[in-house]
């Protein structure tokens, strides 16, 4: 699991993250929403240290991860996936050499277990017989699914995700979203999902986490969700008619 | 001022990161590998050209200034020779490498900045610095003196053709190419060279790290990362030449 205790970022003057403090739940999906500017990304980039933090605690199993040493914040980070919302593949290298590279980079096994573990993946986010192509040869599910299957290569503790299905219809962005509930629960990770998209909260939120301007606002679960009086909240998930009607 | 001092720190607390052992040898090495032939190989062509047409013009300059029959014609191939090893082929071959190939280190590692490339090489516990800027430096290092030994060698074949219409004999010019030879001189070129090749690759890598935005971002970085190695390589070129010959 991983706990943050009393987060604040700012950026010069711009308070971005207030105070913020949470519990994400292992086997869990645990999601992030907020509207666009609310700190969900600032949020999931200061849990790993992309961002740092002016005050808190971002607690891995117990680790805090500010207060480690560069070196043991880059072994904790080898038990963390991550799901960029470009993907962020290495667009020099094939979808079988990027998925191959955390396994290159931090195991000693023997380049045909590699390959297996790297098909094994491929089979597992169903990608079968793309090994050889470039990232600007795959459509924008694909390349979601090959970050997924390279954030999951090296078995980790703690799967993040930014946004998984930005830019995606809905049909791919279903599959996406179930993907990575399906990955949580065979690996028993503790999951984060940042997202602003309701049909992610409905599909797959288990635990939601709600951030308004920078505070956690609300916290629950998604049949919570429906009933709460929270108006910040009510207004986020029942902006459209079809929630509205929803809702009625 | 207060923006050079930062720009300063963050320089030398990139290089600090920079200069840290690879986690794998054997990736160190691909990465090398494949700088060795960016850097240097696809080089090569741009700087047999330039150096070609740079001694030719160097020797035809020198004959029309040497018209006096007062002068020996050798001194075509020896003007031509000293001038090609103290300035023309470090100075102003590593300026245009800055371009190419300065330019060509910040925009990608820029790119990969925008792309949140180098974000995902962080997160999976991986020195970004030392994987992505490293190989450059040291390839840099390697190969920027072999491409101006190659330049020197271009420069003086030019210098020989280019003095082919100006009257003076083949013999001539190669006796002024050999004659009063100071070996100091490749030395301080050499030297000299090895200074460029770091500015080039750590100043032009700084910019692309440091990126933030996206492709106009990237697009500026790269302009920068030419401009301010071009400024600081006249600078050190200035300070090396009184340091080393004054």
């Amino acid at each position: 699991m991983i706990e943050i205790k009393e987060i604040s970022k700012s950026f010069s003057e711009n308070l971005v993250l207030d105070n913020v403090s949470h519990l994400f739940e292992r086997g869990k999906t645990n999601l992030i929403i907020g509207e666009s500017g609310s700190g969900k990304t600032t949020l999931l980039r200061s849990l790993i240290g992309l961002n740092e933090i002016d005050s808190g605690q971002v607690l891995f199993d117990s680790r805090d991860f500010h207060n480690l040493n560069i070196k043991e914040k880059r072994k904790l980070r080898q038990e963390i996936g991550m799901l960029f919302q470009k993907g962020a593949l290495y667009d020099y290298m094939t979808v079988e050499e990027n998925i191959l590279f955390p396994l290159t980079m931090f195991t000693e096994q023997e380049n045909e277990e590699k390959i297996y573990r790297v098909n094994e993946c491929l089979k597992r986010v169903n990608l079968i017989n793309s090994n050889k192509l470039f990232p600007s040869e795959l459509s924008g599910g694909m390349t979601k699914r090959v970050s997924i299957a390279r954030a999951i290569v090296m078995n980790p503790k703690y799967l993040l995700c930014d946004e998984p299905n930005s830019g995606l219809d809905p049909k791919t962005a279903i599959i996406i979203d179930n993907l990575i509930q399906e990955i949580t629960i065979e690996s028993n990770i503790t999951t984060i999902v940042n997202t602003h998209d309701m049909n992610s909260v409905m599909e797959i939120g288990e635990r939601i986490a709600y951030l308004f301007k920078g505070k956690l606002s609300w916290q629950g679960t998604k049949e919570e969700l429906m009933n709460t009086e929270n108006k910040e909240l009510n207004d986020f998930v029942f902006a459209s008619k079809l929630f509205k009607r929803l809702k009625k | 001022m207060k923006k050079l001092l930062q720009h300063l720190g963050k320089y030398f607390i990139l290089l600090n990161k920079v200069f840290s052992m690879p986690e794998k040898r054997s990736v160190f090495i691909n990465q090398l590998s494949q700088e060795f032939k960016k850097i240097g190989i696809d080089s090569i062509g741009i700087v047999t050209i330039i150096s070609f047409f740079i001694g030719a013009v160097v020797s035809i300059q020198t004959a029309y200034n040497f018209e006096s029959p007062l002068y020996p014609k050798y001194l075509i191939g020896f003007a031509t020779r000293e001038s090609l090893i103290l300035e023309f082929c470090p100075t102003m071959l590593c300026l245009i490498l800055a371009g190419k190939v300065g330019s060509n280190m910040a925009s990608q590692i820029g790119s990969m900045r925008v792309s949140e490339q180098i974000d995902a090489l962080e997160i999976m516990g991986v020195n970004s610095a030392t994987f992505l800027i490293l190989p450059k430096i040291v390839a840099s290092l390697l190969f920027f003196p072999c491409l101006i030994i190659l330049s020197i060698a271009i420069g003086l074949v030019g210098g020989w053709v280019g003095c082919q219409n100006t009257g003076i004999t083949t013999a001539s010019y190669l006796y002024g190419i050999k004659i009063d030879f100071n070996p100091f001189y490749v030395t301080y070129c050499l030297i000299k060279t090895t200074f460029f090749a770091f500015i080039i690759s750590s100043v032009s890598s700084y910019f692309g790290y440091y990126t933030n935005g996206g492709a106009l971002e990237v697009g500026t970085a790269s302009t920068r990362a030419v401009v301010y190695s071009s400024i600081i390589i006249l600078l050190f070129n200035f300070l090396l030449t009184d340091l080393l010959l004054a």
